[in-house]
Order: structure tokens, then C-alpha cells, then sequence
């Protein structure tokens, strides 16, 4: 398992879930836990996926998540887990 | 599991509050390129780079694009040149030639600085090394990214006033030189005492001769994530204060050491230190003057500055020390003038002296950093300056640094800009009164006391 974390911050609308869980799908990328909150009408989602088998390069993935977020105004953001990891837990 | 505000809360400081990795260092021995040949010895030198470092600018980008936290610099760090060009360069023009070698070759990689056009002098200069410290006015002039360093003193050994006086004729050269840039070649030139091996920040990086034949270090940064933490305790006690530094340095040190480890991995050179540095830049929001004005001061320079530092300095050593297995550098927080808006704004609001600032440089990591100074000062007096700063490193047993700028027809009202990371300066009043007969003295000043450990 290869564990990268990807945010999703910005106004919220109808169907931004299912956009990038679609992408996600095409992608063979598995999510392993969504959380989300909205705090007046600002959408702030983490997904934590599994990347080991994905199809697009890292760096693919990024660049495509960071587009799909343009084109729905929102700042879509894919990172791997270790710098959350180092930063958080001792 | 990592939860959604653990993941806020790295975002928000790599977005809003200026988090990154400062620089990866890749220190490089090049011992093994000294030759009798000038031209066989830059040959090897523009080899050992090119292959050692071909990859250091990509694998830097891509780690920076992996966790998406900004790699601010790819730098080399090179053996004291004063070494590797011993066999081979007869007079200062032929340090020039290494000088801009090296300048070639950090440009071929994409390499914005390289440090280690240096020399150890501190107890006795070689006839190599008395060359290269002459031909620094030079080499800065015909290159642009080269730094030079040059030890002066130790607590084991004592300070060598020779180099001290020599370098206060080799500042005021190096201004004169450069005079078009309003003498930015002096901020490429520092003089040091107690310097570390594996400092991995310019300018008085170089790869030391006790370590290996290539290493990585990483300087992290991140004065505006210790400012912000701190916003959040205002008018609590100093307790709560030392904790919040302490735990935000943590934090960011742990960042460096992913990074650090990540490089060795891809560069396949092992890894050697992070340092933990609070390095401000220009920039608003990534200032260190910004952390002493939260911890409570009007101004810095103001009563109480240097106590501020202190605890500040001292708290983030603390939190950094347990976050990564190998620290080292200079680990402890910059005062640079030039470089941090907030100190320029004391300086400018008359908070802030040459003479306040070498106080604080008794508990700061480094020293008289990015100062601009008149330009008709003496090389005597900064020499004056360079050994009171000596001093205060080898009797407190830390590194100590002197990097002025005596601004070419410059005077006091005046100001100097040199851009980017340099940031800009007002000139600084010095003392004006004289110390030359102590400057002429020859010879050196004794190892203290407390060195005697053996």
C-alpha cells in the first residue's frame, strides 16, 4: 500500500465528490477514508487513497487533480502521507 | 489515522505562513581533484560536480512536487578550495581560475549558489591559503554564485589576527570591486569562528574535511510558522510560549528530516545533517524580527531583545533536536539585516544598532549578518569588528560569523538593494573611533582557558 493524501478546499457546489471519485476510479486509485466539513458554503474534503496501483504517475496525478480543481474553482492538492505522518506523530 | 485538521494544519503553513525547505546542501569532497596542473585540477573539479550533482536540481523538484512543500534552493558545498588548489595555484590569478570552474560548473547543474571557496586559517595561514583569501576581491567580481568563507578562529585555537587584519583589507577590496552592485560581492564573503562541517547555508557552507566524499544536508525554515503559533498564545507565560516554540520547531525540523532522508534515498548519497535554522527572508510573513516583536518587544534592539533571542534560539534547538536523529549546522535562529524586512524596519526606526546586534549575537546561532555599513570605513575597524565577533565565538564556544557590507560611496542615510533572497539595507552607523594600533598587533590571540579539556 502507497498512502497519498488529497485535499479539496473552496466554495462548495453539486457534485465534487463524484467528480474526483470518478477520476479516482479511471484511475484504479482506492479511497480508504473521506472526511469532509463545510463552514459557510467553504468545502474542505481529505481523502486518504491508496496509489500503489495506479495508472497515471505521481506526478501525473497531481498535475490532473490540480487542473480538474481549476475548472470547478477549487484548489485540489495531492500529497504523500509522510510529510502529514512526520509532522503529526512521534 | 492522519485526520482532516492534522492536514489543514500542514497546508495552511506551507501556503499561508511560508513553510519550506530552506535548501538541500549536497557536500562534496574534492580532495581527490588536487593536481600539480592547474588545468588537469579544474578538469577533475568540473567532472567530480557535473557527475555528483547532475541530478540535484530534478530530485529536489520532484520530492517538492511529492509532499507539495516548496524546496527553495539546490546548493553544493565543495572542500576548502584553499586545499584542493594547494598543488597547483602559484599566485591569486590561479585561484581565480578554480573560482570560475566552479562558477561554470554550479551553473551547468542548475545550481544557484556553491559554497567552499574557502580557508582555515585559524591558527596559521599556508602560502595557499594567504592566495586565495587575496584573490576573494576577484573571484567575486567574475563570478556569481560562488560564496567564500574563511575561518579565522576556534575555541580550541585561539583567533589568528593576521587573517583577522588581512580580512578587513580583503572586505573592503571585495566592496571596492564590486562597486557596480553596490558591493553585493561582501555579501558572498563571510568570515567565521567555530564553523560547523555540515552547514548546508550560504554563505559559509563548505564540505569540511572530516566528512565523506559526498553528503546531504537540509536546512529547513519557517520564522512565520513560529510567529503564528505564537499569535495564539499572546500574554500567556513564558511556559506556555517556550512550549509553543518548541513544539512548532518540531514540526518543521520533521519536514527537513523527510526531505533529508528522501534525497539520500533518490541522490543515493547518505544523509547527514538537517539543521534547523530560523532563516527570514525578504519576504512579508517570514521574518525572525517578526517572533521577537510577538514574544513582546516594540521593536528589536529594544531592552529585553537579547533575552528574547535566547529563549527563542533555545527552544527551537530543543524541539528540533527530537525530531530528527542527526542535527547539526548551525541549528538556531538568523538575525540578518538585510535579508528580514522586520530587522530593516528596526533599524530604520532607530530600534536597532551594530551594537545591539553583536549582543544578540552572543546567544543568536551566527552573527553579524547582511549589515551595510558607510563605505569610507576603515579595513581597520572591521577588522576591529570581525575580532570583537571572533571573541564573543571563541570564549562562548560557538559559531561566530561577520558578513558586512561596506557600501562603495555609501554613507549613513543611504541604502543598498541587491534584490531577491539579499534583500536591501540601510547603511549603519559605525564607531568611529579608532583601533588600529590593536589591529596591527601581529601574531594571535591565545586559546582561552576552558579549551584546555584535555
Amino acid at each position: 500500500m502507497e498512502k497519498a493524501i488529497i485535499t479539496v478546499v473552496g466554495h462548495d457546489a453539486v457534485g465534487i465528490i463524484a467528480k474526483v471519485c470518478v477520476y479516482l476510479a479511471d484511475n484504479n486509485i482506492n479511497i480508504l477514508d473521506i472526511s469532509q466539513t463545510i463552514v459557510s458554503g467553504y468545502f474542505n474534503m481529505m481523502m486518504i487513497v491508496d496509489i500503489a496501483e495506479s495508472k497515471a504517475e505521481f506526478d501525473t496525478l497531481c498535475k490532473e487533480l490540480e487542473e480538474m480543481g481549476k475548472e470547478m474553482g477549487l484548489v485540489i492538492k495531492c500529497q504523500k502521507e509522510e510529510i502529514f505522518d512526520m509532522m503529526h506523530r512521534v | 489515522m492522519i485526520n482532516l485538521s492534522e492536514v489543514a494544519e500542514t497546508n495552511e503553513m506551507i501556503e499561508k505562513e511560508n513553510l519550506d525547505v530552506r535548501t538541500i546542501t549536497l557536500g562534496l569532497n574534492l580532495l581527490d581533484c588536487g593536481d600539480e596542473d592547474l588545468k588537469a585540477c579544474c578538469g577533475k573539479i568540473r567532472e567530480r560536480i557535473l557527475t555528483a550533482a547532475g541530478n540535484l536540481v530534478e530530485t529536489g523538484e520532484k520530492i517538492a512536487s511529492e509532499y507539495g512543500i516548496p524546496i527553495v534552493n539546490k546548493r553544493i558545498s565543495v572542500t576548502p578550495i584553499a586545499l584542493v588548489g594547494a598543488a597547483c595555484c602559484k599566485s591569486s590569478e590561479d585561484f581565480v581560475e578554480i573560482a570560475k570552474t566552479l562558477n561554470n560548473a554550479a551553473k551547468d547543474v542548475g545550481v544557484n549558489i556553491l559554497g567552499g571557496y574557502s580557508a582555515l586559517v585559524a591558527k596559521g595561514m599556508t602560502k595557499a591559503d594567504e592566495l586565495l583569501i587575496r584573490s576573494i576581491p576577484q573571484a567575486t567580481k567574475e563570478t556569481d554564485r560562488i560564496c567564500c568563507s574563511v575561518q579565522v578562529g576556534s575555541t580550541r585555537i585561539g583567533l589568528n589576527m593576521d587573517a583577522v587584519r588581512l580580512m578587513g583589507e580583503v572586505i573592503v577590496k571585495t566592496a571596492e570591486e564590486t562597486r557596480d552592485q553596490d558591493s553585493f560581492g561582501c555579501s558572498k564573503l563571510v568570515v567565521l569562528c567555530n564553523p560547523p562541517d555540515d552547514n548546508p547555508f550560504m554563505a559559509g557552507a563548505f564540505h569540511g574535511v572530516t566528512e565523506a566524499d559526498a553528503v546531504i544536508n537540509v536546512g529547513v525554515s519557517g520564522p512565520g510558522v513560529v510567529k503564528t503559533a505564537i499569535e495564539k498564545v499572546r500574554g500567556e507565560s513564558f511556559e506556555v510560549l517556550c512550549e509553543t516554540i518548541k513544539k512548532t520547531a518540531f514540526k518543521v525540523t520533521r519536514v527537513g528530516q523527510l526531505v533529508a532522508k528522501e534525497a539520500s534515498r533518490m541522490l543515493n548519497v547518505p544523509f547527514g545533517i538537517v539543521d534547523l535554522s530560523l532563516a527570514p527572508t525578504p519576504a512579508i510573513g517570514d521574518s525572525v524580527a517578526d517572533i521577537l516583536k510577538e514574544i513582546g518587544l516594540e521593536q528589536p534592539g529594544a531592552p529585553g531583545t537579547t533575552a528574547a533571542l535566547a529563549l527563542l534560539n533555545d527552544q527551537v534547538k530543543k524541539g528540533g533536536i527530537m525530531a530528527s536523529s542527526y542535527v547539526g549546522g548551525l541549528s538556531g535562529a538568523f538575525i540578518p539585516v538585510s535579508e528580514d524586512q522586520g530587522m530593516v524596519d528596526a533599524v530604520n526606526a532607530g530600534a536597532l544598532t551594530l551594537e545591539k546586534l553583536e549582543a544578540m549575537t552572543c546567544v543568536c546561532s551566527v552573527g553579524l549578518d547582511m549589515i551595510a555599513i558607510p563605505g569610507d570605513t576603515s579595513a581597520a575597524t572591521i577588522s576591529g569588528i570581525i575580532a570583537d565577533e571572533m571573541a564573543i565565538g571563541m570564549i562562548n564556544q560557538k559559531t561566530t560569523a561577520v558578513r558586512v557590507i561596506p557600501a562603495y560611496g555609501k554613507k549613513v542615510g543611504d541604502s543598498v538593494d541587491f534584490g531577491g533572497l539579499f534583500g536591501a539595507a540601510p547603511i549603519m552607523p559605525v564607531n568611529s573611533f579608532s583601533c588600529e594600533a590593536f589591529v596591527n598587533r601581529t601574531g594571535r590571540i591565545p586559546a582561552p582557558v576552558h579549551s584546555f579539556k584535555n
